[in-house]
């Protein structure tokens, strides 16, 4: 039994040139796996995430023909159910720190909000709020826990985001570019305790990146998105043998420690990609 | 650094040395070291690059270098002369930096055009609309982009004006700050191939700081890799290639480079 079901995903921003679809019509399921969706800036794998978690912002409009999570029909919830969902049962990562934290807020308080929303007593939600401070790797949490957002790093910021999404144990997690603002070796931490997640406690992982070598090294299961649409679904492990020409030129444009290859490859875009 | 040839070259053709750089900054009773005693020379026309976490002090060196940062020890050489602070404009004529973000370094207000012709109107320097028109065509992008806002472009178009905008004043060094960590990968390569045919043609020097191994790999000669503020170990391109590490941090890093693995590295 699947814990998320996605068919047929639309999501549509009316334009002064008329609608402009930015996801078009994507469908995958997802079970207790990690689930890579790759793509560039622009390719709908943001948007993909944000209408699952019923976030898209408006006038934009997200439709399905179905959207369902452990059994619960998405597209009927109303506030209130949204509200018993998020947080707790699933959350996001968001990409950018500086503008997804409370600029105005303590990180702590931040955190055990969360926590106390869904009715964690204050000294409970402190103590978690400290060890998942810890577990993402900061260095200094009780400093971390008091400081406001502008006083700490992009890492810094972005992992105690992280903190703050796993904070409460979700089922689902939509990671969006989660570690594309850290370090390689602190990426590879906080990939570890979400790979853990996954693991142990049977959490359902999206992971939004731009980033095919992690992804493909992280995740089971990739979807590679351009132009609002999926072209091509694969097993991670059989990336390097992918089809189709733009996941090719994704893999061919990077540069490699003990390549020596000047100019790169740049991609050349097809028109056709996006019928 | 391996033998004597490497060591040669920076003794004869040094264009720019950190000696003991320190840089301190203080917030209240708070103090924080983000460079502690960092040195390095940079041959002429060399690609250098800096390797590091985010905290290790990698981008604070360049800011410091181009005089945003406030140091507190140590000297920095040009040409053999200790670098004054404040900098002069005659500093700036010779060193340009191009910043990391591309969203945030271009004024949301100006036109590329008056992004273009401020730093010609600050150097004096004449035949504007043909400097303008030239370096936009040399990065890329053409004149019909002379007018436009920064809005109306998109990251990888807003970095090749960033390049633009360091390159107007005919500079020898150029500092990169993470010029692509913004960047799509396949705007990434563009930028990148961008950035090393320049300097091939005009005999540039690069300070290129990157969290990226495979970047800085792919740009430049020889690296530093610096840790909580500290000058770990220097590379050359070849030591790198060659998985030549010596010290246990680099070691982690390169291995943390090549991807996920699900056993523990430490």
């Amino acid at each position: 039994m699947s814990l998320l079901s996605v068919e047929n995903l639309r999501v549509t921003y009316p334009t002064r040139q008329g609608p402009a679809e930015v996801v078009r019509g994507v469908s995958f399921t997802l079970g207790r796996e990690r689930l890579g969706i790759v793509g560039e800036s622009g390719s709908g794998k943001s948007q993909t995430g944000r209408a699952i978690l019923g976030l898209t912002p408006k006038p934009g409009v997200a439709t399905a023909d179905r959207l369902e999570f452990d059994g619960i029909d998405l597209r009927q919830a109303d506030a209130r159910q949204w509200r018993s969902l998020r947080g707790r049962r699933m959350s996001m990562v968001m990409q950018d720190p500086k503008f997804s934290l409370n600029p105005v807020m303590p990180v702590g308080k931040q955190l055990m909000e969360t926590l106390r929303t869904h009715g964690t007593p204050r000294s409970e939600a402190k103590k978690r709020a400290l060890e998942m401070l810890e577990a993402v790797q900061i260095r200094d949490p009780e400093r971390v826990f008091r400081a406001y957002p502008h006083e700490l790093s992009g890492g810094m910021g972005q992992r105690a985001m992280i903190a703050m999404m796993l904070v409460s144990a979700p089922d689902l997690l939509i990671a969006d570019e989660p570690t594309s603002a850290l370090d390689v070796t602190i990426q590879i931490e906080v990939l570890r305790i979400l790979d853990k997640l996954v693991a142990e406690r049977g959490m359902g992982l999206i992971f939004i990146s731009h980033d095919l070598r992690l992804v493909s090294s992280f995740c089971d299961r990739v979807l590679v998105m351009y132009a609002g649409q999926v072209v091509e679904e694969l097993r991670a492990a059989d990336l390097h043998n992918a089809r189709h020409p733009y996941t090719q030129g994704l893999l061919n444009c990077l540069p490699k420690i003990d390549g020596d290859q000047r100019p790169l490859p740049t991609l050349n875009r097809d028109e056709a990609w996006t019928k | 650094m391996t033998g004597a040839e490497m060591s040669d070259k920076t003794m004869t053709d040094t264009v720019l040395s950190v000696e003991n750089l320190e840089v301190t900054f203080r917030a209240g009773l708070e103090e924080v070291r983000a460079v502690r005693g960092v040195s390095f020379t940079v041959a002429r026309g060399e690609s250098y690059g800096i390797v590091g976490e985010s905290g290790s002090g990698k981008s604070t060196v360049l800011r410091a270098i181009c005089g945003l940062a406030p140091t507190s020890g140590g000297r920095i050489v040009l040409d053999g002369a200790p670098i004054r602070t404040p900098r002069d404009a005659a500093f700036y004529r010779r060193v340009q930096m191009v910043f990391q973000d591309p969203y945030a370094s271009l004024h949301p207000r100006h036109t590329i055009d008056s992004v273009l012709s401020e730093p010609l109107a600050i150097q004096g320097f004449d035949r504007r609309e043909e400097r303008i028109e030239q370096a936009l065509e040399d990065v890329g992008l053409g004149k019909g982009f002379r007018f436009r806002y920064p809005h109306q472009l998109s990251g990888g178009q807003r970095q090749r004006v960033a390049v633009a905008r360091a390159l107007i004043l005919e500079p020898e060094i150029i500092l990169l700050d993470e010029p692509t960590s913004a960047l799509d990968a396949s705007i990434q390569a563009e930028v990148l191939n961008l950035l090393d045919r320049l300097r091939a043609e005009r005999g540039l020097t690069y300070i290129l700081v990157s969290h990226d191994l495979a970047v800085v790999s792919h740009m430049c000669e020889r690296l530093l890799v610096m840790q909580h503020g500290q000058a770990v170990e220097e590379l050359t391109r070849e030591a790198l290639r060659a998985r030549q590490a010596q010290t246990d941090y680099t070691k982690t890093l390169l291995k943390a480079s090549e991807g996920y693995s699900a056993e523990v590295t430490a």
